[in-house]
């Protein structure tokens, strides 16, 4: 390829502003930057091949591969029917408690997953940060991405067992419309992962306590959603306040789209939109502020 | 020629920590405490007035500002299209920083930067290599994080494989690779990086000497094809051939812009180096050089005097003066001779000799002097450049100054004299020469 090709012809091909064509101007930036999504989108394909590679090597080397996706909340499944379901028997909103449980642990595996590697992102990068320019989020945005593929696998799984439920006449499981909202349950989930780990990745790159923070707010934030247990158990005066975790709003809307739970959209699905987008929002400002030191502290 | 590259009164300053740096002794300690109100207040009043005046007052007592460091300070230049500058400069002098910013990895805390066309940095090779990634995933994901699109490097595929010369292993992971095949893969990706502006940071420093020379031919190769480079190394050599035009940075200031020539000569004899000594401040040392003090490096003719030429037919000393303000298990004092090129002469360290060595193994807190003798007979007239190192082997680097001082060699009276001509060759030895009829 040769010089001018490269030139302003492939508009991609240019750098940041359009000041003129492909001439930037770096000087200190002061307190809150704009987001300069801009930016993010120039290097979209960076972002591909973030993800792609965190797939491609996910799974090398161990022996089980792939199959881990659904290991994992496949046997939180299995422990919590036995003790929640089977011994304390918790209501399960009529559905079979192994359904009920698994149906919730799928968007928690998506969310807990991507929270812990995103807010990782940066730290585990490191060398990168230090040695290239690119903007930033392009690290915790494709880990978030990359768990993806994991929850489609396990959703597989799901699909089996209700078709099992529905062969041995427990369950009257039918394809339902409100399947397909699903999607916008698990952008939800995603943003909401995506807004904590902005905050947390940022913070992991100044102060290494972060990385202990992760494990214990994940186990908390699992307690205080209808994961093991069903939402209908929390009094009616709590139930907006309860409504302020958006995992809650995600995993009552998979039970309502998926099993036809009581919990269809409502006021409470608004409160947990409305905390995603602030944490999502906050957590951009809060990152692109922080950015242009992070190959500084890192 | 247009401008690709305008840098205005650029200045980064670093935080060095939170930690206050460790006192040394008693009365170190209390100076710096009884001192710290009026270094305060020195502060205050700086920042009180912002005026150009007072700039240089504030460089001047920057480092009293104890937590912060200044990299760079007020650097100006402009680079033209095409042009292939190269940025030479101690360790330490903000050569890494310029190019940081340069990079856009870092921001500079004050002055503009105004780039024009795409920049490429090299600040390291193998960036965002993933071991179990094969050698061809490895070369789309590392195209991709130095900035090539997709296409871009499905184009330069094949050019990328065959340069590395890892053709065989190329669907294998890198993780097997040798060391050196790694490498020549990792700066093939980076070497076909087309960028309208390169900056480069001693990346060729890879590799086995054959691979060294296909980079620095890849290198010349682009700054023929009137791309704008910029060009770090401590290699004078590589900047000599490869550059028309150079900058020195000093302690994070443009101390120099001239033609490469011009710049290396004022490089190599910069610093205190120019009477035959070095001395060093006790501020002006790394605090992580500690408990070892370098206080000075001297260098004597026959007759005692400190000297800044030597006379190839005399011998010669280099001494090493420092303190311990604590024991040292296996220091030794090691020195670098070299070309003013940047070619090695010879290493030599104070322990060299078995019985200095047991004697010396473990040298209690103290006032030291490392001397040592070159022969007569032993040196090519011309510039050298004497460095010097403190080291415990496989344990620490206390201190290390690669350019301390410089000196020329005057070849009077040396063998071969009666000719006018320059003589190629580092060493200048008196040879027995026998000439028989038969």
């Amino acid at each position: 390829m040769t010089k001018t090709d490269l030139r302003p012809s492939n508009p991609s091909l240019r750098s940041g502003q359009a000041l003129q064509p492909s001439t930037i101007v770096i000087r200190p930036s002061k307190g809150w930057t704009a987001l300069n999504l801009r930016d993010l989108w120039m290097y979209r394909e960076l972002a591909f091949f973030m993800v792609w590679r965190d797939l491609k090597v996910r799974y090398k080397q161990t022996l089980l591969g792939v199959s881990w996706a659904v290991i994992q909340p496949f046997m939180t499944m299995v422990v919590f029917s036995i003790f929640f379901g089977m011994l304390a028997k918790i209501p399960s909103d009529g559905m079979p408690y192994p359904i009920f449980s698994y149906v919730g642990l799928l968007p928690w595996t998506l969310f807990a997953n991507a929270l812990n590697n995103a807010s990782r992102s940066l730290v585990s990068h490191q060398n990168m940060v230090t040695k290239i320019y690119f903007p930033r989020l392009v690290l915790p945005l494709a880990s978030v991405v990359a768990g993806v593929v994991d929850f489609l696998i396990a959703f597989l799984v799901l699909i089996g067992m209700m078709i099992y439920y529905n062969l041995i006449g427990v369950t009257h499981l039918t394809l339902r419309w409100e399947m397909l909202t699903l999607p916008l349950y698990m952008l939800l989930a995603l943003v909401t992962a995506l807004g904590v780990a902005l905050w947390l990745s940022a913070l992991f790159v100044k102060y290494r306590d972060v990385g202990y923070i992760i494990p214990f707010l994940s186990e908390f934030w699992k307690f205080v959603s209808p994961i093991a247990y069903s939402t209908t158990l929390v009094p009616e005066k709590w139930q907006l306040i309860y409504a302020i975790n958006p995992m809650a709003g995600v995993v009552n809307g998979f039970r309502w789209a998926l099993l036809g739970a009581p919990t269809p959209p409502d006021i409470r699905l608004l409160a947990s939109v409305g905390v995603a987008l602030f944490l999502l929002i906050s957590g951009l400002f809060y990152f692109r502020r922080m950015e242009k030191t992070f190959a500084d502290t890192i | 020629m247009t401008t690709v590259i305008r840098v205005e009164n650029l200045g980064k300053r670093y935080r060095i920590g939170l930690v206050p740096q460790k006192y040394q002794t008693l009365s170190e300690n209390i100076t710096t405490v009884l001192g710290a109100p009026f270094r305060a207040l020195r502060n205050l009043r700086i920042a009180g007035q912002p005026q150009p005046a007072t700039r240089n007052l504030q460089y001047a007592i920057r480092n009293t500002q104890s937590d912060h460091i200044w990299a760079l300070w007020e650097v100006n230049f402009e680079v033209e299209e095409g042009q292939v500058l190269g940025i030479i400069g101690r360790n330490g002098a903000g050569k890494s920083t310029l190019l940081k910013i340069l990079s856009r990895i870092t921001e500079p805390t004050e002055g503009c930067l105004t780039i024009r066309g795409r920049v490429g940095s090299l600040l390291e090779v193998g960036t965002g290599f993933h071991p179990e990634l094969t050698g061809r995933e490895n070369i789309f994901l590392n195209g991709a994080i130095l900035g090539m699109k997709r296409a871009e490097i499905e184009h330069k595929f094949d050019e990328i494989v065959a340069f590395s010369e890892v053709e065989q292993f190329i669907d294998t992971p890198v993780k097997r690779y040798s060391s050196g095949m790694y490498l020549r893969l990792a700066f093939a990706v980076a070497a076909h990086l087309e960028p309208e502006i390169l900056v480069v940071d001693e990346v060729l420093a890879v590799g086995d000497a054959e691979f060294q020379k296909k980079c620095l031919g890849k290198m010349g190769d682009v700054a023929q094809q009137g791309r704008t480079v910029l060009f770090v190394s401590h290699n004078m050599s590589a900047i000599l051939r490869l550059t028309q035009e150079s900058i020195v940075l000093e302690k994070g200031r443009l101390a120099l812009r001239a033609p490469s020539s011009e710049a290396v000569d004022y490089y190599l004899s910069a610093g205190n180096s120019k009477s035959g000594e070095r001395i060093w401040d006790a501020d002006g040392v790394p605090a992580e050089a500690a408990p070892f003090q370098p206080i000075a490096l001297r260098l004597r003719d026959k007759a005692g005097n400190i000297v800044d030429t030597i006379r190839s037919t005399e011998p010669f000393s280099i001494e090493m003066e420092y303190s311990l303000a604590a024991p040292l298990a296996g220091l030794r004092i090691g020195i670098y001779l070299s070309t003013a090129r940047g070619e090695y002469v010879l290493t030599s360290f104070d322990t060299d000799d078995q019985k200095r060595f047991e004697k010396h193994g473990s040298r209690p807190a103290g006032h030291y002097l490392s001397r040592c003798t070159l022969p007569p007979d032993f040196l090519n007239g011309g510039r050298y450049s004497l460095g010097v190192n403190a080291s415990s082997y496989r344990i620490r680097r206390y201190f290390m100054d690669e350019q301390a001082l410089s000196f020329n060699v005057d070849t009077s009276g040396a063998p071969g004299m009666q000719w006018a001509e320059p003589r190629p060759g580092v060493l200048r030895p008196r040879l027995e020469w026998q000439i028989e009829t038969t």
